[in-house]
């Protein structure tokens, strides 16, 4: 347990240390949101109504591009197999790590919503409930995006293999994501939509760390 | 008819394929505590297979690997207890400093921290305990992927090249922590081209055949 914690701190601290790659992500988020803003036009209306699916798209995407290095990084440089030869249980780690990203990358992100859900003319009801749903909805696309990143390391185009096989994962979790929040919009009740959030974190969360791990195991032989 | 358990690291028949190609087979090898196991041969001829096979990365294509008599794939986190891996890239960090590294890898192998100063001094590291790992040389690297075998220990030392870009003063360190660990009943297992002081080291020369 406490070489998890550990490998949470240093992955954490790793992140501080080099704070360009957080801030990257962030700019990434704002200015794809930015685009589609300029893209469909000022008329509040038109960007209110798609202003959700927005939000949740770009996050997505950002989430995305931050997992190219998770795993990579350290197969780049020995760190891997010195994870996979620790006495912890592999699983164990990939979670630690899946965490650190969480917090790292994804956290920050449900941060600045509220920034780009404001240019984007969000409904005032739809904020709260896209906050839950950001909550609830990014440990399931950094978990099922690092068993994506776990089956890319090695493979020469490492990023486009990547997308391939992670965003069909995100589909589910967008759905309801975007659901929860139309459905405080137009005042009815989000949480079936959330409950499903959370089932399908628990979901990925109980099958993530196995998918990623075996994924290692074989990138290490 | 099972044979009488050997003390420590046993190899029978083993044998590993990678890419569809045999780099070696019916390979047996056998390392008592106190041993030095020097692997030789030619490049490719399977000495960085080989050890990530005895670390349990790699699995054998066939044969069985033993530790004390016992099927070392029966237990696998048993086996990753004892191993300590340095393989040919040195898993430093670039902002990382070289007392979070020991930390860190003394957290990870689940040992308390308090061998990691003297892990350093023994690589002659101390004065560089604080120094992000990006200002260092390659040696200096090498020397503090060396270290952690100080900062952790563990019975069977893996060792891939270990000398590669040392100086000669680094070489004498290491052969120290071999001595060192040789004493006090460790096996270590090495493939290098350099001369090891430690005497009384056996050699296993692959791709002789």
């Amino acid at each position: 347990m406490s070489a998890a914690l550990a490998l949470v701190a240093r992955d954490v601290r790793l992140a501080l240390r080099t704070p360009a790659e957080t801030l990257t992500i962030l700019a990434f988020f704002v200015i794809a949101a930015t685009l589609f803003a300029f893209g469909i036009g000022p008329e509040p209306q038109a960007l209110a109504r798609v202003a959700t699916g927005i939000v949740w798209v770009v996050a997505l995407l950002a989430c995305l591009i931050s997992l190219d290095r998770l795993f990579q990084a350290e197969a780049d440089d020995g760190s891997l197999d010195q994870l996979v030869l620790a006495p912890a249980p592999l699983e164990l780690l990939v979670l630690a790590k899946c965490l650190a990203q969480w917090l790292t990358t994804a956290l920050p992100l449900v941060v600045v919503s509220p920034l780009v859900a404001t240019m984007l003319q969000l409904s005032p009801h739809g904020y709260a409930t896209l906050l839950a749903s950001l909550l609830l909805g990014t440990p399931s696309l950094t978990l099922f995006g690092a068993v994506g990143a776990a089956l890319a390391v090695g493979a020469r185009k490492g990023g486009a293999l990547l997308a391939l096989i992670v965003l069909p994962l995100y589909v589910p979790v967008l759905i309801f994501a975007v659901a929860a929040v139309e459905a405080s919009i137009a005042g009815l009740s989000p949480r079936p939509h959330l409950f499903l959030l959370a089932g399908l974190a628990v979901f990925a969360l109980t099958l993530a760390p196995f998918a990623a791990s075996a994924a290692l195991r074989q990138a290490s032989e | 008819m099972e044979s009488t358990p050997t003390a420590g690291l046993e190899g029978r028949a083993l044998a590993c394929r990678r890419g569809g190609r045999t780099v070696f087979r019916a390979l047996d090898l056998a390392a008592a505590p106190g041993d030095l196991l020097v692997l030789r041969g030619a490049n490719g001829t399977g000495k960085s297979s080989l050890l990530r096979l005895l670390a349990g990365l790699l699995a054998p294509s066939d044969g069985r690997l033993a530790w004390d008599g016992e099927a070392v794939d029966e237990d696998p986190a048993a086996h990753r207890r004892r191993v300590a891996y340095v393989g040919h890239n040195d898993a430093l960090k670039p902002t990382l400093t070289l007392a979070e590294h020991m930390r860190f890898h003394a957290a990870l192998r689940a040992v308390p921290g308090d061998a990691c100063a003297a892990a350093l001094d023994a690589f002659g590291l101390g004065a560089l305990a604080g120094v992000p790992a990006r200002f260092l040389s390659q040696g200096q690297r090498r020397r503090a992927a060396l270290a952690r075998l100080v900062a952790a220990p563990a019975a069977l030392w893996l060792l891939d090249e270990p000398t590669n870009g040392l100086d000669a003063a680094s070489v004498e360190a290491l052969a120290r922590a071999v001595a060192r660990h040789r004493a006090s009943g460790g096996i270590v297992v090495a493939a290098t081209h350099l001369e090891f002081a430690g005497a009384s080291a056996r050699t296993l020369t692959l791709g002789a055949a």
